[in-house]
């Protein structure tokens, strides 16, 4: 029996945790450092030792405020935060420090482009604030397992999203989106791998129609965005095979098998979790004034959506090349600095994304570490106006050369390489004058209505003068040539 | 309060901790005795009184984003009951 996928609608909602890019820990002043030697970033505080304090740092407020505003939530103003209550080794607390009943920011969205060029919002329940646990490893000894307390106590963002989402296509763009946003407001470096932005994902399927939603299933463990979508995608059809074939949904937890591209069940939900919530007594609460919201503001970057939309209507670049130029902060940025020098806004993007981001791409690069500054660039783009150079060279030689010598201009190099376009006509003429008498047949055939033979005798100029004939002027004392002749 | 076994596995369960019959009714009997205590409270009517959460009035007490280490590993490791030279030791949870 053949199953008829389209019949039924999934229900995605999801849930990014992003570990805040803070010097020190959400409650207390320990490192936060990826990698560090285990147990060496902690404190009584951090480890849970009783009769200690916390006091919230208050640059993670601030970037779950710059959050909040990215996304267009509401902001709250009277925030409490809470105690989570679970008996987990590497909790060492027995509590989480969360906020349950007074998020941050609620609302808000995340607009995300599909691939068949449609536009979709999705909606965001909220973000708040909430501390990350320790780390346990159970296979490095043969009886115990191993904690590394590091990672306890480092500020963390919870993001919940609306389940709005049908497709890993759509959960995949959310998540870009997010990575986007937060690595532009440089509050997370979103790197899945590493663990610093985690995802899971609740998906359900239902009947178009449908009023109420499918059981739901929680699918964790995914250690990158494309991962996050195969998971859904598995997740989906493994829910309505079972649906079909008269199998039950559980409600519980799976976990993506990444080499496989399948989920596996994890641990099924015995009724709801009980984490006994209460105020936390050891915080006093925290007031957000407008007085606050705008001074972060006034710290936030220009966000993505709005470069998109300088750079399209401002600039007159394609959605295309604004989409690639607003992929990263940093790349944007780098554009936005070659305009302070040249106007010439499309060539200044064509160098960026073609020259600029293969070179940075082929060897691995950051492009804050680029040798070449955005002036540099600029005075290339010039060059090519100026017809001093050819397009052709400047791709070619000059671009690799200036690279190897980061502290000559573009035209000292040109120069050096003798690669100077001439448009001196005097200097012009000779070429064309002697291309025009190799081919004397051709002069004829010419005369004759053959247009097209130009080509050909500029090729012939092009390769007297080793390139170096500027070709706008060139083609036309051709022309008035082969006229005269 | 009424305790009764079912609230007494519960409890036990959330704390990951398990006890004998004779254990559960002598449990039994105490947290009955302290329920009691603080049901006396019961006995006020607070329809109008907030909550009280918090010993002071203070808000906003935030901290600069600096760094402090005061204690080093082996320090943090001292009073755990099991440890290596680098991490804390608990029994083995496999939950992957």
């Amino acid at each position: 029996m053949s199953i008829d996928y389209n019949k039924y609608e999934a229900v995605i909602g999801l849930e990014v945790h992003a570990q805040m890019l803070n010097k020190s820990k959400a409650f207390c002043s320990d490192a936060v450092e990826y990698g560090a030697s285990p147990n060496t970033l902690v404190s009584p505080i951090s480890l849970g030792h009783p009769g200690t304090l916390p006091v919230h740092n208050k640059e993670a407020v601030k970037n779950a405020v710059k959050l909040g505003i990215a996304c267009g939530c509401d902001i709250a103003e009277h925030n409490y935060y809470a105690r989570k209550n679970y008996f987990y080794a590497d909790l060492p607390k027995g509590y989480q420090i969360s906020q349950h009943n007074t998020p941050i920011c609620e609302n808000g969205h995340i607009d995300i482009k599909l691939k068949d060029g449609s536009k979709k919002r999705v909606g965001l329940i909220r973000i708040h604030m909430e501390e990350d646990t320790g780390k346990s490893m159970h296979d490095q000894d043969v009886f115990d397992t191993l904690i590394d307390y590091n990672r306890a106590g480092t500020a963390l963002i919870e993001m919940v999203s609306h389940p709005e989402m049908h497709t890993g296509e759509e959960a995949y763009q959310f998540l870009t989106e997010v990575r986007k946003l937060v690595r532009y407001l440089g509050i997370c470096d979103g790197n899945m791998e590493e663990g610093s932005m985690r995802c899971d994902a609740n998906v359900s399927v239902r009947l178009h129609g449908a009023q109420e939603f499918g059981v739901k299933v929680e699918v964790k463990n995914m250690n990158s965005i494309r991962n996050v979508q195969r998971a859904i995608d598995h997740e989906i059809k493994r829910q309505i095979e079972a649906i079909e074939n008269g199998e039950k949904i559980y409600q519980e937890t799976r976990t993506f098998e990444a080499t496989k591209g399948i989920t596996i069940v994890m641990r099924t939900k015995e009724g709801a979790s009980d984490y006994r919530y209460f105020p936390e007594p050891d915080l006093p609460p925290l007031r957000i004034t407008q007085h606050f919201i705008d001074e972060v503001k006034h710290l936030m970057p220009q966000l993505p959506k709005a470069l998109f939309a300088k750079f399209t209507n401002e600039y007159g670049l394609s959605e295309y090349d604004a989409g690639v130029l607003t992929e990263s902060r940093e790349v944007a940025e780098y554009f936005e600095a070659i305009l302070q020098h040249t106007n010439n806004t499309k060539a200044a993007a064509n160098w960026v994304m073609v020259q600029v981001k293969g070179y940075l791409n082929e060897n691995a690069i950051d492009i804050n570490d680029f040798v070449l500054k955005p002036a540099q660039i600029a005075e290339i783009i010039l060059l090519i106006d100026e017809g001093k150079i050819s397009n052709s060279v400047a791709t070619q030689n000059v671009f690799g050369e200036l690279i190897n010598q980061p502290e000559k201009t573009a035209l000292q190099i040109a120069e050096a390489l003798n690669l100077i376009q001439e448009s001196n006509s005097d200097e012009l003429q000779q070429w064309i004058d002697a291309a025009v008498a190799k081919f004397p047949e051709k002069v004829i055939e010419y005369k004759g209505g053959k247009v097209s033979l130009v080509g050909l005798f500029m090729g012939e100029v092009m390769k007297l003068s080793k390139g170096k004939a500027d070709p706008k002027v060139a083609s036309q004392m051709v022309k008035d040539t082969l006229d005269r002749a | 309060m009424d305790i009764n076994n079912e609230m007494i596995d519960k409890l036990a369960d959330l704390a990951k901790l398990e006890f004998t019959a004779e254990e559960k009714e002598k449990l039994k009997g105490d947290l009955s005795k302290i329920t009691g205590f603080i049901e006396k409270l019961n006995e006020l009517n607070t329809d109008h009184v907030e909550p009280l959460i918090f010993m002071t009035n203070e808000v906003n007490v935030l901290r600069a984003d600096e760094v402090h280490h005061p204690i080093t590993k082996e320090e943090a490791l001292k009073n755990a009951p099991a440890k290596d030279s680098d991490y804390f030791h608990v029994p083995k949870f496999i939950e992957k």
